[in-house]
């Protein structure tokens, strides 16, 4: 994650004319001067992101300290494996109601309302929420109630209460949730998509019932944090703070903790995706929502910077393939994107997403399609993969130009376990594709017949029907959402 | 273009139309460090440019704030001012073309044949369709033959090749704006791309990308409960004024909006002096103010487009809306207020604050957590826009087994309090440390900054008062929180729409005033 000084700008300045050179000079020649090309573009003012300090104690607990001393405010977070791939299925919205509990009932000492009184009069803040693979609690504040604010957050931390009425609240919360999750059309196309590639009870897909929140007990949730607890936490403060102090204070705090003891490795074996046509009627929409997906990969794979540059020909920005084609050319759709996955430690989505008015589903899938396997049969050109490297490469800037951007991307690569180098090698490997790269990956990872087509819309206005795509009949997906035990009670 | 991407159904409420910033300020002091980052200068055009030295990375975050937004729409044209913001993006004179010449010419028959097949198209009587069959024909040889000459997306490609990050736009009642981040060192580049589609748009594939918007306007309205209920809720709040008319324009109006039309509006809007520039970032004003003016003094001057005069008369009769459709229940409700000029805006900010912000507030405290019938209610204005007398809106999202009418019921009580009982010492102090504090948490962003200092530069003429408001909150009284509530919450200025749960088999949608 080194600068983007000299060297890099020098590139970037040469990159760019060659790129001015590659494009084929305008057709009749009235054109031909590139003003744009003429404007300078001067060498990078230095800058070295700033990185935080990294120390691991001797209990296997890291601490981040990153300063900044631009505004008066201290923020941090203690982040904790495990997360709603870790619950039982029977209780499938567990970690939602812990994230929600835990902050709500407060501390022993103090509960969640004397809490959120004596916060929001400082306009500072504490949270607690769950994650796929993570819990976490957060915290910030203006500088001058920092110490209390993290005093009471620990509290949190170490003496939270898990309160019943509290775990109530948050059921209801979820539950509205679980009833109106079928108003929204893309709500519906995501999560249903996602599930005919993971299956439908993945840890990764699996969505909380009214009868799996029902069985979350209180016993549950004090349980899964004193396990959790136990584990490998991660410890990132950011801001206005004196650093000597800050890291005593921290390792006063947590390196009185037992050795952590890290979770087992997730082993999931991920199905292949069930190909074929899906259909779900939904009656009150004018426009349908495609979806045709599959299997991702991870970012281990050393794969991956060729596939990021072939995901920026195929559906990054203006330029891509699919916008270019199904958005400016055909004016088929506002909405479409598409990408080859990949996450930090299981596999990602491949996902193309169109939509589009009812009559034209079956032009916009078509052409979806025919970009999808063009990706295989349409050579990339050496414009394509200049333009795709340059849009990454000159924008990666943006992924540390901020110390808190910085910060959290440590704390992340720390929690997934790549180096701390991570963004520079990533960087480094993305300079180097090359056409070759890009269409091994794309004739590698892109099977077209692999892949699921999930249509979200109105039936009877999808004229010409589905039949059309010549996919076979359309499998229909049952979404009705399953009453709770009570309700089926008269 | 608005932004792109899918909001959770609070956001895409609140997001609508609020400043970007919360009222309030910080002290004198931090006036006086920004004061020394900041320089304005009001080209002879009348084009404001403003930049604002923060050199915390070797980036910059710009904000172009155009003083006119869907409410200057010409009537039957709804949606323009977002279909010009498309075209924006298209290219001007100088990129997206083979050949200008010739496409300006191509262009023209397009028009001519659109003319044409309208001219049949509408004809009331005596409609000849094997003749609109020809000029449909013509319309789209015509569209065929200038996209010859197009190089499409070029403009947004050089942005994105030379490293443009968050690049979009948003079209706003009141405003449209248009935003990116970039590398330093591209700044002349972007000062090039900038001043040359704000002075010298051309109105290319202007057709295709109007199926676009009308596909944009599908996803966020037609296919979206909420969405259905917004459109229908504030065009039956607003008898005459342009906040009750949909932004994103009603299908009959943007399916006919023609690439003149859209021109015209450029003509009338783009004018220097309707237009605030904001710069956050690593750039130094004194080494590139010069090369910023050169650039952006091609803008056509020009007087400011005079303010629409249209006021919306008092209300007097309570309305409201019911959906009845097989979506789950939903509740708004809205009464007029001024707009944000109006010595008591910040005292709408405070009621706003004290109902909603957190779970401190009133709605979350009472109808979520102790009455539990709501899994979330809010009070907030100004809506749709800011600039003219907009509403101050409720809502709230019944739990399974809740009624819209038991929202309405509950709501009342706490409109009930305002008026009859103070709010406490406590209340009204957190209201304002927190406006302080959430206006200093935003100074670290160029982007979020940068909209901010061009949205005061233009509603105020002044960038300061995005911390002088300060003063104005730190004078809202308990007095003024139950004098504005008795003046404005009051029945005959209300307008409600629910949407009402009709079990499934039954007929469809069928929603309307009542």
């Amino acid at each position: 994650m080194k600068d983007l000084s000299m060297n890099a700008t020098l590139r970037f300045a040469i990159a760019c004319a060659v790129v001015g050179a590659l494009f084929a000079p305008a057709a009749g020649g009235a054109q031909e001067n590139k003003p744009w090309e003429q404007i300078p573009t001067p060498p990078l003012h230095a800058f070295s992101p700033h990185q935080p300090k990294r120390i691991e104690l001797k209990n296997g607990i890291v601490l981040f300290l990153q300063e900044d001393h631009e505004l008066p405010f201290v923020s941090g977070s203690v982040l904790i494996p495990g997360g709603s791939r870790d619950e039982a299925a029977a209780e499938a919205g567990m970690i939602g109601l812990y994230g929600q509990t835990w902050r709500t009932s407060g501390t022993e000492k103090l509960n969640g309302d004397a809490m959120d009184d004596l916060l929001e009069a400082k306009a500072a803040h504490i949270e607690t929420g769950g994650d796929n693979d993570s819990t976490a609690l957060s915290w910030d504040s203006l500088k001058g109630d920092s110490d209390d604010v993290y005093a009471l957050a620990m509290e949190l931390l170490f003496r939270p209460r898990f309160d019943e009425e509290k775990l109530q609240l948050a059921k209801q919360q979820v539950s509205t949730g679980i009833v109106r999750r079928n108003d929204n059309e893309s709500g519906i196309a995501g999560r249903e998509s996602a599930k005919l590639v993971y299956g439908a009870d993945s840890p990764y897909t699996r969505q909380p019932e009214l009868a799996t929140i029902g069985a979350v007990s209180l016993a549950d949730l004090n349980a899964w944090h004193d396990r959790t607890l136990r584990g490998k936490l991660i410890v990132s403060v950011g801001g206005d703070f004196d650093p000597v102090m800050m890291e005593a204070k921290l390792r006063a705090t947590f390196e009185p903790l037992a050795q952590a003891k890290p979770l087992p490795a997730h082993r999931e074996a991920f199905a292949e995706t069930s190909p074929g046509l899906y259909f779900i009627n939904k009656e009150n929409v004018n426009q349908s929502n495609i979806q045709i997906v599959g299997l991702g990969t991870d970012r281990h794979n050393p794969d991956v910077p060729a596939l990021a540059v072939m995901n920026n020909i195929l559906g990054g920005g203006f330029s891509s393939r699919l916008f270019q084609k199904i958005r400016t050319e055909k004016g088929l759709a506002y909405a479409v994107t598409g990408s080859y996955g990949y996450t930090y430690d299981h596999p990602g989505l491949f996902r193309v997403t169109v939509l589009t008015k009812s009559a034209s589903t079956i032009d916009a899938a078509k052409e979806a399609i025919a970009q999808i396997m063009g990706l295989t049969t349409t050579p990339f050109t050496e414009v394509e993969l200049k333009r795709a490297k340059d849009d990454i490469l000159n924008s990666f800037l943006f992924q540390y130009d901020t110390r808190d951007k910085v910060l959290a991307e440590r704390v992340r690569f720390e929690f997934y376990g790549y180096p701390a180098d991570y963004l520079e090698t990533y960087k480094a490997a993305i300079e180097k594709v090359t056409l070759a790269d890009v269409t091994a990956v794309a004739k590698k990872y892109i099977h077209p017949d692999k892949l699921a087509v999930l249509v979200v819309g109105n039936g009877p206005d999808i004229k010409p029907g589905l039949e059309d795509l010549n996919m076979g009949p359309a499998h229909p997906v049952d979404i009705t959402i399953p009453q709770s035990e009570q309700e089926k009670k008269p | 273009m608005r932004s792109r991407g899918f909001s959770p159904l609070w956001m895409c409420l609140l997001g609508l139309g609020l400043a970007a910033f919360a009222a309030g300020s910080m002290g004198a002091q931090d006036l006086k460090a920004f004061e020394r980052k900041i320089t304005t200068k009001v080209l002879p055009n009348g084009l404001t440019l403003l930049i604002c030295e923060r050199p915390e990375a070797p980036v910059f975050s710009y904000t172009t704030f155009i003083d006119a937004g869907d409410v200057n729409d010409p009537s039957g044209e709804s949606g323009l001012a977002h279909m010009f913001e498309h075209l924006a993006f298209k290219g001007t004179s100088q990129i997206g073309t083979t050949d200008y010449v010739a496409e300006k010419t191509a262009l023209a028959k397009v028009e001519a044949a659109n003319d044409a097949y309208e001219a049949e198209y509408l004809k009331p009587v005596g409609r000849d369709e094997a003749k609109l069959a020809e000029l449909k024909k013509a319309f789209l040889a015509s569209q065929a033959e200038a996209e010859k000459y197009v190089i499409p997306n070029e403009f947004t490609e050089v942005a994105q090749r030379d490293g443009a990050t968050g690049l979009n736009a948003s079209t706003g009642l009141d405003q449209t704006i248009y935003f990116w981040s970039m590398p330093e060192n591209r700044l002349e580049l972007w000062a090039w791309l900038e001043s040359g589609r704000l002075s010298d748009t051309v109105p290319r594939e202007f057709y295709k990308e109007r199926d676009v918007v009308n596909e944009e306007r599908r996803m966020r309205t037609d296919s979206s409960p909420i969405g259905r209920m917004i459109e229908q809720f504030l065009a039956t709040a607003y008898v005459v004024h342009n906040y009750g008319r949909s932004g994103v324009g009603w299908p009959s109006e943007v399916g006919q909006i023609t690439a003149t039309e859209a021109m015209d509006f450029h003509k009338k809007y783009y004018v220097g002096s309707n237009i605030v520039v904001a710069v956050v970032g690593d750039v130094k004003a004194a080494e590139v103010m010069p090369m910023l003016e050169r650039y952006f003094s091609k803008v056509p001057g020009g007087q400011k487009p005079e303010d629409m005069t249209t006021v919306e008369p008092k209300q007097f009769a309570e309305k409201s809306v019911v959906i009845r459709e097989q979506t789950q229940p939903f509740y708004i409700e809205g009464y007029h207020r001024p707009g944000y000029r109006d010595p008591d805006n910040s005292v709408y900010d405070a009621i706003s604050d004290i109902l909603s912000n957190g779970r401190v507030s009133r709605l979350y405290r009472n109808l979520v957590r102790d009455q539990r019938i709501a899994a979330g209610a809010s009070g907030f204005s100004p809506f749709p826009g800011e600039k003219y007398p907009g509403l101050f809106a409720f809502f709230a999202v019944p739990l399974p087994g809740h009624t819209p009418a038991e929202m309405r019921e509950a709501i009342y009580k706490e409109i009930d309090k305002l008026k009859t009982t103070d709010v406490t010492d406590a209340e009204l102090e957190m209201f304002k440390t927190r406006t302080r504090a959430d206006l200093l948490r935003g100074l670290a962003d160029n982007q979020g900054l940068a909209n901010a200092l061009a949205e005061y530069q233009t509603r105020y003429g002044d960038w300061r008062e995005l911390f002088l408001e300060l003063d104005r909150v730190d004078k809202v009284t308990k007095a003024d929180i139950r004098r504005v509530a008795n003046q404005v919450f009051i029945d005959s200025n209300r307008t409600s729409a629910e949407i009402d749960t009709q079990p499934a088999g039954a007929k469809g949608a069928n929603g309307g005033g009542r």
